[in-house]
Parts: C-alpha cells; sequence; structure tokens
C-alpha cells in the first residue's frame, strides 16, 4: 500500500479527533461564556499565595 | 494605605465618600456599619484578597427582614431552582451588582461562607451565579440572605417564577465549526493540483497527481456534503421562503450559488473534466456564517423584551383573619384577600388602603418621580411602590385583572412591529439576482451559437463567480462591529436591523419625565433665612439617615459638611424627620411637620426646614433637563421632526419653548394609549418614527414606534420593552448615534462597490469560459477579507468619532 494512504488516514484522523473535541467541547457549553473563565484563570495562582497572607490580616483583626 | 491621610477618606468596602467620622477597623475607613460587617465576614473567612483584586469593589447591604420570607414555601423555591434533588439544589440567581474581577472571585468562593454551598459558579456576561447547595442542610432562603447580607442582593422577579434552564441554541457554533473544519481540509486536498505545473506544461500529466486525484477529490467531495447540507442549510430555507412569499431576498442568489457550485463540482469530479470548486465552496459558507456570528452578538446581561413580570415580585404576604401572616404567590391573591405591603415593596394588584399611610412610588408606571399620597380607604393601582412604612392592602382585582396588567396585554396584543422592513442587503438582493440571471443566460445563448461545448460550463461559473458573498457580509460587518462600538459608549441596540431602521428615523418623539428631565438632580432652590455652619452641617447628617427620595436628593445637592454623629434621630412617616446633636434640633419636612402653618405654593415640591423650633425656610425642588437637550434638539431638528409628549400637565411648557427650537412640536397630558394612537398616526402619514422614552407609560408607544429607544438611569435595573436602551448619561449623544448610524449604511454601500468590483473581473473570465477553479479560489476570499477590512476599518475610525470631545 503506498504511503500516501497511511498519511491521508493519518492526517484526517487527526483532524476529525480534533474536530470531535471541538463538538464535545461545544455541547458541554464551554462556549456559553467566553469571558468568565479568562477571569477565573487568573485567580488560581493568587489562591495559593493567599493563605501566607492570611495570618498577618488575621492576626491585625483581634489587636483593634 | 495611603487612603486614611488624604483628605477625602473612601469606604474600604464600596468606595463611598464617608464624611470626616469614618468607622475605623484595621487602619480601614468604612462609610457605615453594613460596609464593616462586611470587611469582617471577608476577612474573617480569609477572603480579604477581595480587596486586593479590585479595590472598593463592594456595595454597602441593606438587609431588610422578612423580605425572603417567602422563599419558605416549597411551592415558591420548586419554581425557582433549576434542579431540587434529594439531596441539594441548583439555582440559577442574577445579581445586578456583579461588575469585576472581584466579584467573580467572591461568588466563586461562597463555599467559604456558608458550609452547605458546594458549589458556584459566574456567568460574568449574563451577570448570574449558579450555586449548589444541600437543601436538607440550609435552605433557598439562608443562601439568598446571605447574598443580600454580603452586597450582592439578588434580583428576583415574577419573570422567574417557573422558567426553567433555558435551551442555548448552539446550533451557529456546530454549523461554523464543520464548515470551517472541511474549509481547512479541503483546502489542503486542493493544493496538489493547484501547484501542480506539469500538466500545462510539455511533460504531459503529472505522473503521482493523475494516480492519486481520485482518492483526493473523492475526500473533498465528502467534506463538502456537510457543509452544504447542515452547514448550508439555513440558507436554503429563507431563499425557499422568499420565493415562496414572491420575494427575491439576498439568500436567493446564495443558496444558488451553492447549489451550483456543489453540483458542477460533482459533475466535473465523476466525469473527471477537473477538480471542481470545493475549496470555494466550504470557503464561501464559512465566511458567510462568520458574519453571522459576528451579527449575532447581543447583549447578554440586558433585556429588551421585559414586561411588568420582570418588576413584580413573586409572593406576597397575606394576612389571614385570624391575624397570622403567610406567603403566598402572587397569582393566588384573589379579590378581598388582605395583604401587607412593606417598605420598599412593590403593590402587585390594584386594592384600598386598609391601614398605614400609602406613599406610593409610581416612577415605573408613569415615569413621574414624586410619590403619591394614598390615606386609608383610597384606591392604589399596581405598580407604585411603597415609600414609607407598612401599609396593608386589601385586594380589588386579582393580579390577572388589575388595570396594569390589562393595559400591559393591550399592548402586546394590539401591536406588532411592521414586519415589512426590508434591510439593505435584501433590497439589493432582487436586482443583483436579476442582473446574474441576465448574464449568465446572454453569455449562454452567445456561446451557444459560438462553441456549444461550453455553455453548460460558461452558465455554471457565472452564477459560481458571481455569488454575492462580499455582498452578504458588508451589511453584517460594518452593521455588528458598529453595534458593539455603540455598546461600548453606553448605548445598547438590540440587533443590527434596528440599527438600519436608526438610520432611516424622520420623526423624534420624546417623552418628558425621566427622559428630557433627570430624576436624580433636581435644581433646589432655597428660600428664607441663611442657616449658620452649624446647622447646614446638623442638616447634612440628619439627612444622611433617611431614606426617603426628597431627602436622599437634597443630600446630595448640599455641600460637603462634616458628617457628625446625631444623639437622636427620628422618622415621621409621610411627615418629615428630625435630628437633634448637642441641644440643637432640626426638623425636615412637611410645613406642618415644622410648624409653619402658611403652605406657600403648592404646585412645587417643597421642603421646610425648622431649627429648635424657629422656621428657616425651604428648599423648592424644580426639574431639571438633561445637559445639552437644548442642542441635542438643535441638531436632531435639521433632520427630523422632533416633538414632545408627555403624560405630565402643561406646567412646564413655557420653560420647554425656551428650551427647544422653534417648530418642536409639545402635546401634554397624554394618556399611554394616546401616545401609541399619536406614533400610530404619524406612521400611516408615512414617517419613521423613534420614541424615546423611559417608562411603563411609554412601553405602547416604544413597541409601536420604529424605533424605540429606553432611556435608563441604570441599565441593569430598568427598562421597558423597547429596540435599543441609551444609558441616561449619553442623552446628549443620541443625534450623534444617529447620524453614524446614516454614515454605516453609506459604508454598506460603498463595500458592496468594492465588492461588485470583484465580481465583475470574475464575471469576465466565467463569460469568457476560462473560469479556473484556482481563479475562483483566490478571487472569493480576496473579495470577502477585502470586504472585511474596509468595513472594520471604516467603522472603527467612525467610532472614534464618539471618543473625541465634541
Amino acid at each position: 500500500m503506498s504511503v500516501i494512504y497511511l498519511l491521508l488516514s493519518l492526517s484526517l484522523g487527526v483532524a476529525i479527533i480534533f474536530f470531535i473535541g471541538f463538538i464535545v467541547a461545544v455541547k458541554s457549553g464551554q462556549y456559553d461564556d467566553s469571558y468568565t473563565p479568562s477571569v477565573r484563570m487568573l485567580f488560581e495562582d493568587e489562591l495559593v499565595k493567599e493563605p501566607n497572607d492570611k495570618p498577618k490580616t488575621e492576626k491585625n483583626n483581634p489587636t483593634k | 494605605m495611603k487612603m486614611t491621610n488624604t483628605k477625602d477618606r473612601k469606604c474600604y468596602h464600596c468606595g463611598d465618600d464617608c464624611g470626616s467620622r469614618p468607622i475605623v477597623l484595621d487602619d480601614k475607613d468604612f462609610c457605615c456599619i453594613g460596609c464593616k460587617t462586611v470587611f469582617e465576614i471577608f476577612s474573617g473567612n480569609g477572603l480579604s484578597y477581595y480587596y486586593d483584586l479590585h479595590a472598593a469593589a463592594g456595595s454597602s447591604p441593606k438587609p431588610k427582614a422578612g423580605k425572603y420570607n417567602y422563599l419558605t414555601s416549597e411551592v415558591i423555591v420548586d419554581k425557582l431552582v433549576e434542579f431540587n434533588g434529594e439531596a441539594f439544589q441548583v439555582v440559577n440567581l442574577y445579581i445586578p451588582h456583579i461588575h469585576c474581577s472581584s466579584c467573580i472571585w467572591l461568588l466563586e468562593n461562597l463555599t467559604k461562607l456558608h458550609p452547605s454551598i458546594s458549589s458556584s459558579q459566574v456567568d460574568f456576561p449574563n451577570k448570574t451565579v449558579r450555586i449548589t447547595y444541600s437543601h436538607t442542610a440550609s435552605s433557598l432562603r439562608e443562601v439568598v440572605e446571605l447574598l443580600e447580607r454580603i452586597g450582592y442582593e439578588p434580583y428576583i422577579s415574577l419573570d422567574d417564577y417557573g422558567k426553567k434552564k433555558k435551551e442555548i441554541d448552539r446550533g451557529l457554533i456546530y454549523k461554523l465549526g464543520i464548515a470551517g473544519f472541511a474549509f481547512g481540509n479541503v483546502m489542503f486536498l486542493s493544493f496538489p493540483e493547484y501547484f501542480d505545473l506539469f500538466t500545462n506544461g510539455s511533460g504531459g500529466p503529472e505522473f503521482w497527481l493523475e494516480k492519486y486525484k481520485t482518492i483526493f477529490r473523492l475526500l473533498m467531495f465528502l467534506f463538502s456534503v456537510p457543509v452544504v447540507f447542515y452547514a448550508g442549510r439555513d440558507y436554503f430555507i429563507s431563499a425557499y421562503k422568499g420565493l415562496r412569499s414572491g420575494f427575491l431576498n439576498i439568500d436567493v442568489p446564495i443558496a444558488l450559488g451553492i447549489l451550483v457550485l456543489f453540483l458542477r463540482s460533482t459533475v466535473d469530479v465523476i466525469f473527471d473534466l477537473g477538480p471542481g470548486f470545493f475549496d470555494s465552496l466550504t470557503g464561501l459558507v464559512f465566511f458567510l456564517l462568520l458574519g453571522k456570528f459576528f451579527q449575532q452578538k447581543t447583549y447578554s446581561f440586558l433585556s429588551f423584551e421585559r414586561d411588568y413580570k420582570s418588576f413584580f415580585p413573586i409572593a406576597v404576604t397575606r394576612i389571614m383573619d385570624n391575624g397570622s401572616e403567610e406567603n403566598v404567590p402572587i397569582y393566588e391573591v384573589e379579590k378581598g384577600d388582605r395583604i401587607l405591603i412593606r417598605n420598599g415593596e412593590l403593590i402587585p394588584m390594584d386594592g384600598l388602603v386598609l391601614q398605614g399611610l400609602a406613599e406610593l412610588d409610581y416612577s415605573f408606571v408613569t415615569g413621574e418621580s414624586d410619590s403619591v399620597r394614598k390615606d386609608k380607604g383610597e384606591m392604589v393601582f399596581a405598580g407604585g411602590k411603597q415609600l414609607s412604612g407598612a401599609i396593608e392592602v386589601e385586594a380589588v382585582r386579582s393580579v390577572h385583572h388589575s388595570h396594569l396588567t390589562q393595559l400591559w396585554g393591550n399592548f402586546d396584543t394590539g401591536t406588532h412591529k411592521a414586519n415589512s422592513f426590508q434591510s439593505l442587503t435584501d433590497s439589493i438582493g432582487k436586482r443583483f439576482t436579476i442582473a446574474v440571471l441576465t448574464i449568465a443566460i446572454i453569455s449562454s445563448i452567445f456561446w451557444f451559437f459560438f462553441d456549444s461545448s461550453k455553455v453548460l460550463n460558461v452558465f455554471t461559473a457565472v452564477l459560481i463567480i458571481a455569488c454575492p458573498c462580499a455582498i452578504a457580509l458588508a451589511a453584517p460587518f460594518t452593521l455588528g462591529n458598529m453595534l458593539r462600538i455603540f455598546g461600548m459608549h453606553g448605548f445598547y441596540v438590540k440587533d443590527t436591523a434596528t440599527l438600519e431602521k436608526l438610520a432611516q428615523i424622520d420623526t423624534a418623539i420624546f417623552d418628558k419625565t425621566g427622559t428630557i428631565t433627570s430624576n436624580q438632580r433636581n435644581t433646589i432652590a432655597y428660600e428664607g433665612s441663611v442657616l449658620n455652619l452649624d446647622e447646614e452641617s446638623l442638616l447634612k447628617t440628619t439627612l444622611r439617615s433617611s431614606n426617603h427620595p426628597l431627602s436622599r436628593s437634597l443630600y446630595q445637592l448640599l455641600r460637603e459638611q462634616d458628617i457628625d454623629v446625631l444623639d437622636d434621630y427620628k422618622e415621621t412617616l409621610g411627615e418629615g424627620i428630625m435630628g437633634v446633636r448637642k441641644n440643637r434640633r432640626i426638623k425636615i419636612g412637611s410645613a406642618q411637620y415644622v410648624g409653619w402653618p402658611m403652605a406657600t405654593d403648592t404646585s412645587k415640591t417643597q421642603v421646610h426646614i425648622s431649627a429648635n423650633d424657629n422656621y428657616k425656610g425651604c428648599f423648592s425642588f424644580e426639574t431639571t433637563y438633561r445637559p445639552g437637550l437644548s442642542s441635542l434638539f438643535n441638531s436632531l431638528s435639521k433632520t427630523m421632526d422632533v416633538s414632545i409628549v408627555s403624560g405630565d400637565h402643561a406646567g412646564e411648557k413655557k420653560r420647554l419653548e425656551k428650551i427647544l427650537p422653534g417648530g418642536s412640536r409639545l402635546l401634554f397630558d397624554q394618556k399611554p394609549k394616546e401616545k401609541l394612537e399619536y406614533v400610530k398616526n404619524l406612521q400611516n402619514k408615512g414617517s419613521r418614527v423613534m420614541m424615546v422614552g423611559d417608562g411603563l407609560n411609554d412601553a405602547g408607544a416604544l413597541l409601536q414606534s420604529d424605533v424605540g429607544v429606553a432611556i435608563s438611569e441604570n441599565v441593569n435595573v430598568f427598562s421597558p420593552a423597547c429596540d435599543a436602551i441609551l444609558d441616561a448619561s449619553r442623552f446628549q449623544y443620541l443625534a450623534a448615534y444617529q447620524t453614524m448610524a446614516k454614515t454605516s449604511i453609506k459604508i454598506i454601500k460603498l463595500s458592496f462597490m468594492l465588492s461588485l468590483l470583484y465580481n465583475v473581473v470574475g464575471t469576465y473570465f466565467a463569460v469568457t469560459g476560462q473560469l479556473q477553479p484556482i481563479i475562483a479560489a483566490i478571487l472569493m476570499p480576496l473579495s470577502s477579507i477585502s470586504v472585511v477590512g474596509f468595513t472594520s476599518l471604516a467603522t472603527n475610525m467612525l467610532g472614534r468619532r464618539l471618543t473625541e470631545p465634541s
């Protein structure tokens, strides 16, 4: 069998996998709100840092 | 931070002015106890990051005890939640205050504030949060009250009642995805034949290409099938509908183009005549859908189809015969029921006042901001908001039969937007189709005598190359972009068709109260003896404690004063307020209340002042017209007839005549129905009418007019059903928006010329029988891209006019 059939089926296979991925993503509602996730993903890092800051603010509280 | 050193101290939580004596906690200033409490809740639960993310993002909570009692009723809860399971419930709440990243972060961390909330997710464009909570350990009421306590009060109205999760139509995204996918792949598959230089040279057909072209062509065919029959389906349906009603819309030549492209390519492939036009076909559908997608931009957080339901509460408190109270859904209220209306609640049906003094704000029905007073035994109509204290009302009619609901019903059934509107693109579609068919037939006839083997080739080639892809793209991209630019500047237009209608307006009708006058800033004139500094400070401090609308306006208009703490404060409902500090006493309110027996001028709204029982004077309120009113009317009257149709009495006529240019018509004492008739009459005379209004009293006229513009002080909160919502602060730009809409139409016409140019070039190849697939493959995307580029550039340049100070 010619190598071109192999290449064609490979490239088509990859393309179709991505296409199915797209359909699944739309179906699950990922494209319904295209703004909030862009903000949300910026929180994650800060959230990890946050517990370190937390004791400071809490220590301040009882003093006042 | 530095804030404490600066002169004006802003609340750490909500950013409001704190006055000179803020509540201090943790070196931070707060304007009120409410804000401080929210800060304590946040910092106590490890949520102080809220303030780092976005400074002063909060709003001060205004909890009202018992407001959400009705959420204990299972029937009501069941109608509100999206999912009602054994262990947990899911509810999607609309929260108008959502406005920044802090809000998203906080609301998605609700789990930290309440153990029974298992997850919460914000949809920022829609300003909603979906909360999953255990209703065995907690309840919807607890969740809502928690949100209320932290300043994120959800807005629950009758409109939410029984509304289940809406199905989102994702069809266009699927279609776009399929067309794009096929376009990309077909492009790759058609490259080998495009780059084949041997066939045309001396060497004969290229060997490998010859060997494999069947499989390549077959694949291209397979990719185009879903594009034609699924992604391009809407064009066939629309063309069919148009043809059936004897109307050649733009979709007719498009559908014809798609069909001919597909059939010709299939025939070419089957009989080995050539590679076919599959790449042009998929590209065409992809670009067209892209235009549709671009045009679809809507303001999801705004609603253009609101009716009275979005303003009505879901439940009311009914007082039983034995004196006990119960919450009943509003639809179950019957004639003769006794209803308790608390301060700030809306009266949902017509009734008689049984107890208490009703002070009703009918601004949402009539647009009139002055409140109306009703004593015991008087009739009250649905739609009024109670301003002072609780009252008991006996229902005279049920909600369905109340005056307001009936009025609304009349609007709904009696009027329909004229459907006869034909967009610019569609109106060109007819001429275009006829021209293309004529060219195709004439050239076929020519070739029939000259070289009959080429007849079919030429006929189909003309239809293919003349497919008005770029023309169909011009309007969606221009208007879609304009919609976005307007949206950024506080003018929210429902759809692109409205924008086209706006460009054709020749008559503008304005409502008066609330539309050309502003609700908030009344100018105030003071008459009487001058107040000393101490008294002024006391006056402002006292006003600060009151929630009455007059107190609020007066408070905002008085100049900055030291705000101090009062020793005593008393509010007599419907009469006035009294504040005491260091044996100084100030009384603010009606003439009788302050002890001034001579009621001076009853036509004006007045607030009287006395200090230590000595009458001082009074503040008179006058309506203020919105800034720029006069210049707006001047520029509008150059291109259209302008008139004012108001429900008010003619008291302001003289003043208005002075401000407005001559020739503007002024009509007073117009009922909602009469406003509607007025619009209708003008339309029957052939005018294209724009109605600008704000209240439900304009709703009928807004619906009837060609373009109904609702003015709104706060776009998130209130607007009757309309075609466009205009932020009140952008009122003076209305004329500029209209001119820009006109210019957009010119831009579209220019892009039509541009795309016709490409069509002429393409038709030359087609008519002479030389149309190769590669020429189509280059011309079609090129024309589309240059049209899209031109329109985006032109509209963005046009949009700059709004940002420049005019």
